[in-house]
């Protein structure tokens, strides 16, 4: 009998943290679902879904594949766009999704995809589903299904990600619709404390998330990003990165998560972007690596890192140096900007530009593959592809551009 | 750079000290607070990261597991006794200078756990038995815990002692030669197990793993799931799952250096009393798959318990579990395992000792192959699968 279909508890309803006795012989007091006997203690995890879940995270998990993050609300979006002189309507959106994912072979390299509501429920503009084409490719639909950030109170100025109301339904609904995983991204500021609330918020929310989605037959992917802004070096990055991947996997623990189901998408240990001292993909790489082996379990399938605002060139580098020798885990890449950006930049919006646009993007992903597999080599990238992304600019567009006043941009 | 050399120690600046009601700033800080964030690393373990991890590589190589000889006197007594053995401190002295002067022991044994008396004793010969030891290449370790006693508030369960005065004991026990030790703690299914036991056992793991740390010594991290029960094989990896999240958590809350530190964990088999019995397969796939989600590969070795089973189901049960590459090196610290054979085979008569000594690297051979999966059980003798469950085992 397969160990992954076995009834595993969902327990903590019968025996564990329901028998705290004042005595010998004993009465606990029993919730409402508690189960006569000690031995009939199990409830089925993740509803049945389990089988799935292990084979989905490992399709996405698998060798020289990543995911393309596309996942930006339509904000977001429209920042990208404006960035090329376009306008943010549903068209162009359309036409920019429509572009990527048509993009011929590009489940070659790319295994997985995130997208926004907006586009799991769109069609291309000869009317095929968008999730019919990612199917198509070879490609895993997913969807982003946090509500984002808004401010902690009682924390020093820091956020926590919202999401958890309708999170059942909405799930069960983007299932039936082809999504196969789900993502939630929260983020933890490290020149703001982290504060001991902003972490437990963060991982809180991301256990109970993640149960919720698995219960509806969605991977979900695990994502508190550690923000890059800060002078802080390495080292620091590392101590936060720690005690928050360990948080969150006592609460992943706690919730009775089943971590061949989940996937990781933490951000690369890094020095804070304003920091004096640069790290080598080399220092990133030791830092990260020695980072996830002391928290992350060898059950998860997948760890898929995010770019967080470094070029295209300096994120797959970087990827490239922790796939010098076999991890326990898949080591990849889920990326909006860092594959994204040359592709914006050559489309331009116009139609006579798509080929070369897509080129643009499987040569991005390619790029990546190759760091994933650890055979990656800079040489011949372009300049533009080397352009750090993290600008002030950006996020002072954000700012104006959301309703909320968040203490960091939104992807 | 080694990394090991800077990781972090914390809390003492910002983590947990900036729960602020508002904007501005004024962290009340217990301790040192710097006006930056930025100036909050202090160095783990007081020094020693270096030497743990070498030490904690050592015990975890190839081939090679730990002999458990720790048992305290008055468990001494009953292996003692059980072969007709007066228990004197002379008799104990005879027995671990056997284990200790086998020849060619270090082979198949990386480290050995000693008790107390053991670690102050020397041989008839005059050699100290850490030295006989070192000459094997095998590291002495030492039992620190002080036993378990019942914990009140709990379900008839127990809780493990020995923090009082643990950072002294340490430090003395690594200048007599120590350079592992060992806490172990239980954990009853039939009682519950109730939260209360679950988070005593694993906080007093890792106060007493950081306080090894902080002397030089490689904790052995021992929260035993007791065979005792009538439970399924699913209600063990249940159980164990729990133990284990919660022993993580709290090491690393404790700031413990993991590439420093070692397990022993029970399998993961049925209760002693179930009724469905498992067979080594399945114990090793239900083992790999708790471990596969609770231990991060940080960890250097798992070194497996015995706690009542047969030696060859113990040798078994190992092989079964190094069939295929795993991410920490995964063997044996055994004590009953290792021992039955010798004991009966010594009978406390001088001219045995070589047989006896035979008798052990045999053991210790076999489990060397377990760890290598490379081990069958073709020509074991009868003695070695007579199983050796207790109930209630006390040490």
């Amino acid at each position: 009998m397969s160990i992954m279909a076995m009834p595993l508890s969902v327990a903590s309803k019968v025996t564990l943290g329901k028998s705290e006795f004042a005595g010998k012989g004993i009465k606990s007091a029993a919730p409402s679902t508690r189960l006569a006997k000690q031995n009939v203690r199990f409830a089925i995890k993740a509803a049945g879904y389990e089988d799935e879940l292990v084979k989905t995270a490992k399709s996405i998990a698998s060798p020289g594949r990543g995911i393309l993050a596309i996942d930006e609300s339509n904000a977001t979006c429209g920042l990208r766009l404006s960035s090329i002189g376009l306008e943010n309507n549903e068209t162009n959106r359309q036409a920019y999704r429509e572009l990527l994912l048509e993009t011929p072979g590009l489940g070659e390299y790319i295994s997985g995809t995130i997208l926004f509501e907006e586009t799991l429920y769109q069609s291309t503009t000869k009317g095929k589903k968008m999730v019919d084409v990612c199917n198509e490719q070879g490609i895993i639909p997913g969807i982003k299904v946090d509500k984002g950030l808004v401010s902690l109170p009682g924390s020093n100025n820091e956020s926590w990600c919202q999401g958890l109301d309708g999170l059942h339904s909405r799930t069960a609904a983007y299932y039936k619709q082809g999504a196969r995983f789900a993502k939630w991204r929260t983020v933890v500021s490290v020149p703001n404390g982290p504060s001991e609330l902003a972490i437990k918020e963060a991982a809180w929310g991301l256990a109970r998330y993640a149960a919720i989605c698995q219960d509806n037959g969605l991977v979900p992917i695990v994502e508190p990003e550690v923000l890059l802004d800060g002078e802080h070096g390495i080292e620091r990055t590392a101590e936060v990165a720690e005690k928050v991947w360990s948080t969150v996997f006592s609460y992943l623990a706690e919730n009775k998560l089943l971590l061949e189901g989940i996937l990781l998408k933490p951000s690369m240990v890094t020095p804070g972007n304003g920091s004096k001292v640069k790290a080598t993909p080399e220092e990133i790489a030791n830092y990260t690596l020695t980072m996830l082996k002391r928290t992350v379990p060898p059950a998860v399938p997948g760890i898929m890192f995010l770019s967080g605002g470094q070029s295209e060139v300096e994120a797959t580098l970087n990827l490239n140096a922790m796939n010098q020798s076999p991890n326990p885990w898949h080591v990849s890449f889920s990326y909006a900007r860092a594959l994204q950006n040359s592709v914006l930049k050559a489309w331009k919006g116009q139609p006579e530009n798509v080929e070369a646009a897509q080129k643009a993007l499987l040569v991005r992903a390619k790029a990546n593959s190759l760091a994933q597999l650890g055979k990656y080599s800079a040489k011949g990238e372009a300049e533009e592809a080397k352009k750090g992304l993290r600008t002030c600019t950006a996020r002072a567009a954000a700012r104006k551009h959301s309703k909320i006043i968040p203490v960091v941009s939104s992807e | 750079m080694a990394v090991s050399s800077n990781m972090a120690l914390k809390s003492s600046v910002s983590l947990g000290k900036t729960d602020f009601m508002g904007k501005t700033v004024l962290r009340q800080s217990a301790a040192p607070a710097s006006a930056k964030p930025t100036v909050s690393l202090a160095v783990r373990a007081a020094g020693y990261e270096d030497e743990l991890v070498k030490t904690a590589k050592s015990i975890a190589s190839p081939g090679r597991g730990i002999l458990a000889m720790d048992e305290s006197n008055a468990t001494c007594g009953l292996r003692l006794a059980s072969i007709g053995l007066e228990n004197t401190e002379a008799n104990r002295q005879a027995y671990r200078q056997l284990l200790v002067t086998t020849k060619g022991l270090g082979e198949y044994i990386s480290g050995a756990i000693l008790f107390e008396e053991t670690l102050y004793q020397s041989t008839t010969d005059g050699k100290k038995m850490v030295d006989a030891l070192a000459e094997e290449n095998i590291v002495p370790g030492i039992k620190v815990d002080k036993g378990l006693v019942p914990l009140a508030g709990s379900n008839n369960e127990s809780w493990c002692q020995g923090l009082d005065g643990l950072a002294s004991r340490t430090a003395a026990y690594y200048k007599q030669g120590a350079r592992f030790a060992k806490w172990r703690t239980v954990i009853s299914i039939p009682n519950g197990p109730s939260e209360l036991a679950v988070t005593e056992a694993a906080w007093g793991l890792a106060r007493y793993a950081a306080i090894a740390q902080d002397n030089g010594l490689v904790p052995i991290v021992e929260p035993e799931i007791l065979l005792d029960g009538e439970h399924s094989i699913d209600t063990t990896l249940e159980v164990a799952e729990k133990v284990w999240a919660k022993t993580f958590y709290f090491l690393a809350e404790n700031n413990v250096l993991f590439e420093g530190i070692l397990l022993k964990p029970s399998m993961v088999t049925p209760g002693a009393s179930a009724k469905v019995r498992s067979t080594p397969e399945e114990v090793a796939k239900y083992t790999l798959t708790l471990l596969k989600r609770r231990v991060p590969p940080a960890v250097p070795g798992i070194m497996f318990l015995s706690g009542g089973q047969s030696e060859v189901e113990a040798t078994l049960n190992l092989n079964a579990m190094n069939q295929s590459p795993n991410p920490w090196h995964v063997s044996f610290s055994y004590a009953r395992a290792l021992q039955n054979t010798v004991l009966k085979t010594w009978k406390g008569q001088p001219e045995n000792i070589e047989s006896a000594q035979k008798a052990l690297l045999l053991r210790a051979k076999a489990n060397s192959h377990a760890q290598l999966g490379k081990y069958s059980a073709e020509g074991e003798a009868e003695e070695a699968r007579k199983g050796m469950f207790q109930a209630n085992y006390s040490y």
